[in-house]
């Protein structure tokens, strides 16, 4: 599995992974605060050619981005539990790059077809992403 | 003329009834529900709106002798915000509207966040700049009038009340972090802990990294000193965050002049900045107690300005989350 060294480093990451991808995908990021998942978002959105800044969406939930694919950025940060969100539901398979920041909240309403990431810190500087692709 | 100003964008149910300008009621419910959670939860927080809306409408209309036919427009946030819960209000403020015949206008809730200190301070004038900081925005704009705004920096990841918010629960001080925050802070020592003050490019500003960096030293730390220690976290936070935004408003005003400075959103209630404020040699205002964070004063304040100017909204409006200014 990867070991990243920066979030220059993440974001070149999830730049390369979102490349390869041409059609609708739902990506799951799972990890703890300060892990890299907004910056892994970053990555995802240079690489859909998508110009504006990505901030974090954990007081609107979602913010959307037109790019290469669209992108939708959510942040579970707020939520419980899958049944406080029954209205995003139907942005994780649509026309775009679907992205969850803490999708682990709501594993059990997951598109099972999916890419999940996993963000591990190991120190200061490392993190150990694995990529777990389900599609 | 009497205005109705709602408020249902994120946890705060507000009402507010503005005669000629002046406030005369503004009722704030704050959502306890969300506690337990650390944050908003948006199904909760919609459901809430739901069942305190209508009986705050009502008696703020009896506790002040004023009817239905009595208001002459209703004002409302239609964004940004949690949309499941500008739903609420949007709805309900057309609804009114239709049925009482009266203009009904859509509210930009940053835009009515930037004139809340006017709400009192009738003599500010533009063109001034505005900090705005709560937990969903952080943002140095220039207004050169009403609707008149250049942005000259926004957060590059996390929202400054948001930071508070998230190491709050990081160092488990609770939920709103602000207060929360700022409450421990008071009795630690703010040079305890190094954390780097937040200077990225220009006007921006940056969160995610400070957030991180508390994050460490947190965890460094055992767990008998992480009790002890809170207050001194709390308040090296603190000190580093009010920094970051001293430090881009210092340069906002060499950059462009402009000495008279708006400071809005649930952070400009924070004691230290507006202390750091008052350090500067520059005409500033924050809003009154009541108008600083979430409320229907704000919203009906600047409805009734742009009614004033002749405007208002149609029916097709929408509920806009990622509204901007």
């Amino acid at each position: 599995m990867p070991i990243t060294r920066s979030a220059e480093d993440t974001m070149k990451l999830a730049e390369d992974l979102i490349k390869g991808i041409d059609n609708p995908t739902c990506i799951a990021l799972i990890g703890p605060l300060g892990a890299g998942k907004t910056v892994f978002v970053k990555g995802i959105a240079h690489g859909l050619g998508i110009d504006s800044v990505i901030q974090s969406p954990t007081f609107v939930l979602m913010r959307s981005y037109q790019g290469r694919l669209k992108l939708y950025h959510i942040d579970l940060y707020r939520i419980g539990s899958e049944e406080e969100i029954i209205l995003l539901e139907e942005y994780f398979l649509r026309d775009g790059i679907t992205v969850i920041e803490w999708a682990d909240r709501i594993k059990g309403i997951l598109p099972d077809k999916r890419i999940d990431i996993l963000l591990n810190i190991k120190n200061k500087e490392e993190r150990e992403i694995t990529i777990n692709d389900y599609r | 003329m009497t205005i109705l100003g709602i408020e249902t964008s994120c946890d705060e149910t507000g009402v507010a009834l503005l005669k000629d300008g002046e406030v005369i009621a503004n009722n704030i419910y704050s959502q306890i529900v969300h506690t337990k959670f650390g944050g908003v939860v948006p199904e909760l927080a919609s459901r809430e709106h739901i069942k305190k809306l209508l009986p705050m409408v009502k008696k703020i209309l009896s506790e002040n002798q004023i009817s239905l036919e009595d208001i002459d427009g209703v004002a409302v946030t239609y964004g940004p915000g949690l949309i499941s819960c500008l739903l609420i209000g949007l709805n309900f403020a057309k609804g009114l509207s239709y049925s009482l015949d009266i203009p009904f206008i859509g509210v930009n809730h940053l835009e009515a966040h930037i004139y809340s200190p006017f709400i009192t301070n009738k003599e500010f004038k533009p063109p001034f700049l505005s900090l705005l900081v709560s937990g969903g925005h952080t943002q140095l704009i220039k207004v050169r009038g009403l609707g008149d705004y250049e942005i000259l920096g926004s957060t590059l990841d996390d929202a400054c009340g948001e930071a508070f918010d998230k190491v709050s629960k990081l160092i488990g001080t609770g939920y709103p972090g602000g207060l929360a925050i700022e409450f421990w802070a008071e009795e630690g020592d703010p040079f305890a802990f190094d954390f780097p003050v937040p200077d990225p490019r220009g006007l921006d500003f940056s969160y995610s990294g400070l957030k991180t960096s508390v994050l460490y030293t947190y965890q460094k730390l055992s767990q008998k000193e992480c009790v002890e220690r809170i207050k001194d976290i709390a308040a090296s936070f603190q000190r580093v965050a009010i920094q970051s935004l001293i430090l881009k408003l210092k340069r906002a005003i060499d950059k462009t002049g402009i000495k008279t400075v708006s400071v809005s959103g649930g952070v400009s209630a924070n004691k230290l900045l507006r202390m750091q404020l008052s350090e500067l040699s520059i005409d500033w205002a924050v809003p009154e107690p009541g108008f600083t964070m979430d409320n229907g004063a704000m919203i009906a304040f600047l409805g009734y300005k742009l009614l004033c100017n002749g405007y208002s909204s149609n029916f097709n409006l929408h509920a806009n989350s990622n509204l901007t200014l």
